[in-house]
């Protein structure tokens, strides 16, 4: 049974979905071993932005304030779509590389563990 | 009705059983013009099943006389007190200004969940076909709107003089972290009468109001607020009977019919775990706002939870009701849960209709010592990085919304029960939409119920849809501030209302206007 109602067959209206984003789309995006962020961002996106943005431009200006920033090694960054490893192709879309909306995209940066070794 | 046969003799005034029992059992009546299913046409389809009614026991027996004499006498006592309170300028007597900030949470957060609950009761008390539960609930329907009444009586007070309690049930309906108290109390009205009061009666009046309840009450003591003090006492006497009740509805419920237990334990796993993800708001209280403390979160999650909570489940085994599913992630939760909360508001303050501030040095030596295994690892460099960039003028704050889990709306800030340093993510799919979670317990409430929360109002995904502003705005003219305008449609004053409390006009104020500084030493 997919709800209790009083009404046989009731069916909820998907508030969420991609066309109620005039044009974007949902990314949620989270910094493993980084806490000051205290949570994982939400941002609404174009699909067709190639990955490569992400980490040239997007990615950078949603964590001004952390230390760590600036000491991102891009090309040994450690990539989790839906939690699963993968390897994106820079050069591709989101939606290419299979982040689509309400995607979740996890990253980590290996040496680097926030403030004092914290994960903060 | 027995009416006197001999004009000459007064009827005998009714004892107080008889009276009891007249108002309970003699006024109902089944109905005949038409079925008692259409009169009643929603107590059967959660799938609980009563076969009589009448062992329903009302254990305090109150009839309506006698209500409306405790009740008004309590009030008469409760106005007195915070007439003399105003006139004495009481307000400056807490301990400083930063405790007004729980003031502001309970008002935006708690008061608008009583008139929450007392709408949910009226709905309860129409819906139940057994007279006696009808009457219950309606009187516990008048006792919420009660408690709403002499909250918001008691609090305007400080309205006067402290900023962001000007508006609070606008607030209420439209604010981010409001969200949470608010789709909790919904989800509950828009289910079945039994799951509601399994819901409010059972699970968040009996197992976890101690929770709620006693660090507000407790933090006023200390904190010197004599004005919340009383309307808590005010309320302690109805909070009580509104317990007692819990416990009999849902012995009821079980006593019923074996059928009823499944439907129960599930009830009782997910209104256990809504009602704790409610409560990350008063640990943060607790550990952090209040600048007298009165016992840690985890001690208090010990005392009333593990203690008193598991001795009552252990009382209900013999119905077939285990322990709440997932209360053992809660106590592995009890060392971090505050520190992650108060980090989440103190990212999101300039958002906020309250003010966070980092805790002074002394306050994080407490800190230490009541979570020797966590704060200094994990939460004190964090605080002490902010501290610093403070100091700089470089005030911390996160200017990107977060994800949010689709069932308790909280901000995705949970970490891995075996693991503080990571985030706990858990998502699912369902007609072809991604679905994410903080925890499995919220995961579960969506998977057992999902087309009920494919339609949450999620406040992030309503700011990007474009539906928090107010009319007439146009989110394409030059300059468009979005987060400026969300704030205005929250009816939030920007820069009085939110950010950080150190310089805050409330700081400033409070200064000026009693010669204290404004974090007491």
């Amino acid at each position: 049974m997919s709800v209790v109602a009083l009404k046989p067959g009731y069916s909820g209206d998907m508030k969420d979905r991609v066309e109620n984003f005039h044009g974007k789309q949902l990314l949620y995006i989270g910094w493993e071993d980084h806490l000051m962020y205290c949570a994982p961002l939400c941002i609404p996106i174009e699909g067709s932005t190639p990955f490569g943005a992400l980490t040239t431009a997007v990615i950078p200006s949603l964590y001004p304030a952390h230390p760590d920033t600036g000491r991102i090694n891009w090309d040994e960054v450690e990539w989790f779509r839906s939690g699963e490893r993968f390897t994106p192709d820079p050069a591709q879309s989101l939606a290419a590389n299979g982040l689509g909306h309400k995607a979740s995209l996890r990253f980590r940066t290996p040496g680097l563990t926030g403030i004092k070794g914290s994960c903060t | 009705m027995n009416m006197p046969t001999n004009p000459q003799k007064p009827a005998k005034k009714l004892s107080l059983k008889e009276n009891y029992s007249h108002l309970t059992r003699g006024l109902g009546w089944d109905t005949s013009y038409q079925p008692m299913d259409k009169v009643f046409p929603q107590d059967k389809f959660e799938g609980i099943k009563i076969h009589d009614w009448d062992k329903w026991e009302d254990p305090f027996r109150l009839t309506m006389d006698a209500y409306w004499k405790y009740q008004g006498e309590k009030e008469k006592k409760l106005y007195a007190i915070v007439d003399a309170f105003q006139q004495n300028n009481g307000q400056f007597n807490v301990t400083d200004a930063r405790y007004i900030n729980t003031l502001k949470l309970f008002l935006t957060g708690v008061s608008p969940l009583e008139y929450a609950a007392h709408r949910g009761f009226a709905m309860a008390g129409r819906n139940f076909r057994g007279t006696s539960a009808r009457i219950a609930a309606q009187m516990q329907a008048i006792d919420e709107l009660r408690h709403a009444q002499t909250q918001a009586h008691t609090i305007s007070h400080y309205n006067k003089f402290f900023n962001g309690l000007h508006d609070y049930t606008h607030m209420h309906d439209r604010v981010w972290y409001l969200s949470v108290p608010k789709s909790y109390f919904e989800d509950a009205m828009s289910a079945g009468p039994f799951e509601f009061v399994t819901a409010i009666s059972f699970s968040f009046e009996y197992v976890l109001t101690n929770l709620l309840f006693m660090p507000f009450m407790s933090g006023a003591a200390y904190n010197g607020d004599m004005a919340t003090v009383t309307f808590g006492f005010s309320a302690q006497s109805d909070e009580s009977r509104h317990m007692t009740l819990g416990l009999e509805v849902v012995k009821f419920i079980l006593e019923q019919d074996p059928g009823n237990v499944p439907i129960v334990q599930k009830w009782l796993d997910k209104w256990f775990w809504r009602g704790y993800r409610l409560l990350a708001l008063v640990s943060m209280m607790m550990d952090y706002m209040l600048p007298k403390r009165v016992m840690s979160w985890a001690e208090a999650w010990e005392m009333y939870f593990e203690q008193n909570g598991g001795a009552l489940f252990n009382d209900l085994t013999r119905y077939g009701i285990r322990m709440p599913k997932y209360h053992e992630v809660a106590s592995m939760e009890k060392h971090r849960l505050s520190h992650e909360t108060w980090a989440t508001f103190y990212n999101y303050t300039h958002a906020a209709a309250f003010h966070t501030w980092v805790p002074e040095e002394s306050e994080m030596k407490w800190l230490s010592e009541k979570y020797p295994t966590t704060f200094d690892k994990l939460y004190r460099p964090r605080f002490e990085h902010w501290r610093e960039q403070q100091a700089k003028g470089e005030r911390f704050y996160n200017g990107t919304l977060p994800m949010l889990c689709q069932l308790c709306q909280i901000p995705m800030f949970f970490t891995e029960p075996d693991d503080p340093t990571k985030i706990c993510y858990r998502e699912t799919t369902y007609r072809d939409e991604k679905f994410h979670f903080c925890s499995d317990g919220c995961k579960d409430i969506f998977d057992n119920e999902p087309e009920k929360y494919i339609h949450s109002w999620l406040p992030v995904h309503q700011i990007y849809q474009g539906n928090c502003f107010r009319p007439g705005t146009d989110p394409t003219a030059p300059g468009f501030d979005p987060l400026a305008e969300v704030l205005q449609y929250y009816g939030f004053h920007v820069g009085e209302d939110g950010g950080e409390y150190l310089g805050s006009p409330d700081a400033k104020n409070w200064k000026a206007w009693t010669g204290k500084p404004a974090v007491s030493e």
